[in-house]
């Protein structure tokens, strides 16, 4: 059923759509990534510099730190991934009330990330809620600077994606325990296996296509993490909270070193392709 | 007793979801004392609503809310008419490239497409829509997501309603907007709520196109509250509640759309 009539039809449908995205989406990572080899400013002439925007960039100790940091955020996929499972079978029931819980889960995702830094900056403040509750709870013997000390600093800031995080992927979960079909559990039921047996042998089968999407798109939102940084510490202490793309940003926008910005940005997306597809290939579903 | 462990689990983790959110309230509502002291405040002493009035004072509150109104409003007309006449063809027409544009559009999730504000930026300047509404809204009008769902809804249409509508010689153009569109109303919802709270929500790319604070949507203006006050935290905790109390409000009346949309995100 090809006709030429219909063909002109579909990209008559899409061509505002394409158009927007080829201008905002393509573009700059076309052009971006051309800009990354010269030395382009609003000001002069620009010219063609080859690799020493990437030479400036892994010499310097901001990119360097950002990059580790970067990869130091993908520790937080298991935790996020393994918590938003936990919490999708925590709320996959009936008990009144529950719809109030999956709320209260899923909130700290709608809040806007200035909200987030705020809050968070009164919560890690060292006369703040948290170290008072973990110093009544005899954790820590003084108020712990969770900000302010270069050692803590980002793992405060890991701690907050993860909380803005965890809702997500829990409706995520939740959407596909409810497809699991009932009669399968019941099965199982009837043959004597217990709950834990029926969750790893019904259930996380049945959720690997969702478990791979997850952990994808988790393991690109940790290497992309950059908008906390700049909420809650903007880089410090001592330079410590740098990601890459915070590095990228930081360049870019405070300093108009674009660039250098768009560097990193490069540097960045051959990252984020190499492990989407390094995972793409590892967890690919056993079965279908 | 099962069911009594469950629900203290269930109460720990609301508590730390929801914490932050409490103790800034009552930060908000407090006028005596310093918020960083031991023991703090959990339970506003005499509530009062005197921060929230300083708010109204010190900043245009109802400019930059009314600029978000705008913003969201936009963003999500155009964003469902855009998406949903993409995802269309892409979910019920045979055409040539169709794999390719796919691809393209599934690629725009990879890339770290959160920088590209540095070079989106030297385009809405050449475009001259810098200091404009359009210049905000436009980038974030297409997105894969949407059209990911939207093309889902689409693929879920009985075909014979396409058939039949063929045979009575409807065009395309009326196929979409006449039997296609009203079907997926309800997806249309789902993805106009999810867009609305992400355009409420998005400072930094308003922060980099406008220039005027008075232009500024709510979740810029209330940055520019910490510049303006950096001692009065409270104030900045009373601005924090006014930013975040309408897409919590939106949040907990359309709570379903939310979980929808999802839902259509795993198949």
């Amino acid at each position: 059923m090809r006709n030429p009539m219909r063909n002109l039809a579909a990209w008559l449908f899409l061509a505002p759509a394409l158009a927007l995205l080829a201008v905002f989406s393509f573009w700059p990572v076309a052009f971006g990534s051309l800009l990354a080899f010269t030395d382009y400013s609003l000001i002069r002439e620009t010219h063609w510099v080859g690799l020493d925007n990437f030479r400036y960039i892994f010499d310097n100790e901001m990119f360097v730190t950002g990059l580790k940091n970067s990869l130091l955020f993908l520790l937080m996929v298991p935790f996020v991934q393994i918590g938003a499972l936990s919490l999708a079978v925590l709320v996959n029931n009936q008990l009144p009330g529950i719809r109030y819980f999956r709320a209260a889960f899923y909130v700290p995702v709608v809040t806007t990330v200035s909200v987030v830094g705020i809050m968070w900056g009164f919560m890690f403040h060292e006369q703040g809620a948290l170290n008072y509750v973990l110093m009544t709870l005899n954790l820590v013997g003084a108020p712990v600077g969770w900000l302010s000390n270069d050692n803590l600093a980002l793992f405060a800031i890991m701690f907050v994606t993860l909380w803005r995080g965890l809702g997500w992927y829990m409706v995520m979960y939740l959407a596909a325990l409810q497809a699991v079909p009932a009669d399968m559990q019941e099965a199982a039921l009837l043959d004597g296996a217990n709950r834990w047996q029926r969750f790893w042998k019904i259930t996380v089968p049945m959720l690997r296509p969702t478990i791979m999407i997850c952990t994808v798109l988790s393991v690109l939102a940790a290497l992309k993490a950059y908008q906390e940084v700049d909420v809650l510490t903007q880089g410090g202490p001592m330079n410590s909270t740098f990601t890459g793309l915070y590095y990228a940003y930081d360049q870019g926008l405070k300093h108009l070193k674009l660039p250098r910005a768009l560097a990193a940005s490069f540097v960045m997306s051959i990252f984020c392709i190499g492990i989407a597809l390094l995972c793409l290939r590892y967890i690919k579903p056993k079965h279908r | 007793m099962k069911t009594i462990a469950h629900y203290l689990l269930l109460c720990a983790i609301a508590v730390v979801c929801v914490f932050p959110f409490w103790w800034t309230l009552v930060t908000a509502l407090s006028t005596e004392g310093n918020i960083f002291a031991f023991p703090p405040t959990f339970w506003p002493k005499e509530p009062s609503f005197d921060n929230f009035i300083e708010v109204f004072n010190a900043i245009p509150i109802w400019s930059f809310f009314r600029n978000s109104v705008l913003i969201a409003a936009c963003t999500v007309f155009w964003k469902l008419a855009l998406c949903s006449a993409a995802a269309y063809p892409l979910a019920r027409m045979h055409f040539k490239g169709r794999k390719l544009v796919f691809g393209l559009i599934l690629a725009t999730l990879v890339l770290p497409s959160e920088v590209n504000f540095l070079v989106n930026f030297i385009t809405v300047t050449k475009l001259s829509l810098v200091d404009t509404y359009t210049g905000v809204i436009l980038p974030n009008v297409v997105t894969a997501v949407a059209i990911l769902l939207l093309k889902q809804a689409f693929e879920e249409v009985p075909q014979d309603l396409i058939d039949a509508a063929r045979v009575d010689g409807a065009s395309e153009w009326t196929i979409f907007s006449k039997i296609m569109l009203p079907l997926i109303a309800p997806w249309l919802a789902t993805v106009g709520i999810l867009t609305a709270v992400e355009a409420w929500n998005e400072y930094i790319w308003p922060s980099i196109v406008m220039s005027k604070p008075d232009e500024f949507p709510l979740s810029v203006g209330v940055l520019y509250l910490r510049g303006t006050f950096g001692s009065s935290t409270r104030v900045i905790a009373a601005g924090t509640v006014l930013t975040i109390l309408p897409t919590l409000a939106a949040f907990l009346f359309t709570q379903r759309f939310f979980m929808r949309g999802m839902d259509g995100a795993v198949k």
